[in-house]
């Protein structure tokens, strides 16, 4: 208990510093914004024509309370989440196939490896051939933008795995379901969440820019339809939108990932080494954390 | 005690295993040719021999993992086609699914023969219990020793029920005092199981001590198979007729 006591202890103060620290890189980052364009600052880069903070944030407001914002919010949302999660269950699938099989190796690896190096924003006119409406389209851009980095990562990783995990499995009278189910899936999973923090970056671009090409609504519709009225304001909007909804996105898919497969040895050791000053209190730490684990069910995981 | 038990499972008995005139290895590489060998039911036969000299290709060959190059392989007098839950494999380390925890590993076998999560649960409880793990039930591998993780593969290999256990140098990685109990272990948690087992090690002591019948391998063939006289017994290691086995073990392995 007392051990318990100050393992928390000493993980609890530092934490809230560094909470603090990155909530002032934050206000420090936007002050000298403040700062530069409200004085009008033109030393070879002008800040003269750019929006202060304080227009944007007014610009953001009278968004926020208006229609159209939430409309562009949920439509860029429903594309992404619609093209990633397809990605990610057909990249999973698709890299486990040609992981395991030397058929599917054999037949998809050729056309696969030559569609992977384009870009998948290049892919914008054959989605307008192919697909009889824009949404569609640009789901297909996004869904191949994370396509690839899962397809990838899922390959390598279930190369890698121990096959001594597959024989105990065998030897125990499992099949090929059971040793997918058992074996490849979650051994594989920390490389797929890999491929899938990758591939929610690359959808954010990807959907951001089909939408400037080919868009209906949707936020990089409305930033580039600001451009076009030199409403830098709302351009400003737009961008601090989309970063602040690819940052929650990916945070997601991390808090997932984490949470998924804390089995892996050394999560415990980056919590415990993450500040070489408390290295002695760490190190008393380490024993407790077990029993402070114990009620996880980490075999209702797989 | 053996009878006992036997009331309580009369249907177990000890597979019985045989390879004729095989040839073993990889077909690119075969390593061990003309093996000709019978492990009878519920004996416990020990391998030894140098490392590298297929030992643990001869054990993955009996598993099913390996189909032999040449000649046969059979189980009850049946050619052997594959790997089955009756013929569990024990490796020398890591073989534990890491992102279960050990009670859920043991759980697995119990899984896959389609048991009811009531029964496993209470099958796999029994079983750490026996290998002295049931405080550590929900500890995931890499959390306990490296013995006790050899215990956890004991109870899931012996949660199966199998009718063979093969072993691949399972105490190989451990220090000769954990070494030493995991051995005694090992008889007790056998017995009633009526299990054959097939112990691969390159340490002669364990191998008489642990084996019926002791197996040597060396220079690609199986060289000779001896009786060990008074097995499982820690007061015969100064008998006269073990340490004349023992002299002749160790001078055929350094030939």
């Amino acid at each position: 208990m007392s051990g318990k006591e100050r393992a928390s202890r000493g993980r609890g103060v530092p934490r809230l510093g560094r909470y603090a620290l990155r909530a002032a890189s934050l206000a420090v980052a936007l002050g000298v914004w403040q700062l530069l364009t409200s004085l009008d600052i033109d030393l070879w880069l002008r800040f003269s024509q750019f929006p202060t903070v304080a227009d944007v944030a007014r610009t953001f407001a009278d968004r926020l309370s208006g229609p159209d914002y939430w409309t562009d919010l949920t439509d860029s949302l429903t594309r992404i989440l619609t093209g990633f999660l397809l990605a990610a269950v057909l990249g999973v699938a698709v890299g486990v196939l040609v992981a395991r099989s030397r058929l599917a190796e054999d037949l998809l690896g050729p056309v696969l490896e030559v569609v992977r190096p384009i870009p998948a924003i290049a892919l914008v006119p054959v989605a307008i051939l192919l697909f009889p409406s824009n949404e569609q389209g640009i789901v297909f851009i996004t869904f191949t933008a994370a396509f690839f980095p899962v397809l990838v990562s899922t390959r390598h990783a279930v190369r890698a795995l121990t096959p001594m995990w597959e024989e105990a499995v065998l030897t125990m009278g499992g099949g090929r379901w059971r040793i997918l189910a058992s074996v490849v899936l979650p051994g594989a999973l920390p490389g797929i969440f890999g491929g899938l923090s990758v591939g929610i970056g690359v959808s954010w671009i990807c959907v951001i820019s089909a939408e400037m090409i080919s868009g209906q609504y949707g936020v990089g519709y409305r930033t580039w339809q600001d451009y076009t009225v030199v409403n830098y304001a709302g351009v400003f909007v737009g961008m601090v939108t989309i970063g602040v909804l690819g940052w929650l996105t990916s945070t997601a898919v991390e808090l997932l990932g984490r949470r998924l497969t804390r089995w892996l040895p050394r999560t415990s050791y980056v919590a415990a080494g993450r500040s070489p000053r408390r290295v002695d209190r760490a190190a008393a730490a380490v024993p407790v954390s077990p029993t402070t684990r114990e009620g996880v069910p980490h075999d209702q995981l797989v | 005690m053996t009878s006992s038990s036997d009331v309580r499972s009369p249907a177990r008995t000890g597979a019985a295993l045989a390879l004729r005139g095989a040839t073993l290895g990889r077909p690119d590489a075969p390593v061990l040719d003309g093996v000709d060998l019978v492990v009878t039911p519920g004996e416990i036969l020990t391998l030894v021999g140098p490392s590298g000299c297929g030992k643990s290709t001869l054990l993955r060959t009996l598993a099913g993992l390996l189909s032999p190059l040449a000649g046969e392989v059979g189980q009850d007098g049946r050619p052997l086609t594959g790997p089955a839950a009756d013929r569990a494999l024990i490796f020398q380390e890591d073989a534990l699914l890491p992102w279960r925890t050990l009670r859920a590993n043991v759980e697995l076998p119990l899984a896959i023969k389609g048991l009811p999560r009531a029964e496993r649960r209470r099958q796999a409880a029994a079983w750490l219990e026996r290998v002295g793990l049931a405080e550590h039930a929900r500890h995931l591998p890499h959390r306990v020793s490296g013995g006790q993780r050899q215990r956890a593969q004991l109870a899931r290999a012996l949660a199966g029920a199998p009718r063979a256990v093969l072993m691949d140098e399972p105490f190989g990685a451990l220090d000769a005092q954990t070494r030493a109990g995991m051995q005694d272990l090992l008889v007790e948690v056998l017995r009633g199981t009526g299990a054959t087992v097939v112990f691969v090690t390159h340490d002669v002591d364990e191998a008489l001590f642990l084996g019926d019948r002791v197996a040597l391998i060396g220079s690609g063939r199986l060289t000779a198979v001896r009786d060990v006289p008074r097995p499982r017994d820690r007061s015969a290691h100064d008998d006269p007729a073990r340490l004349a086995l023992r002299r002749d073990v160790l001078s055929s392995l350094g030939t």
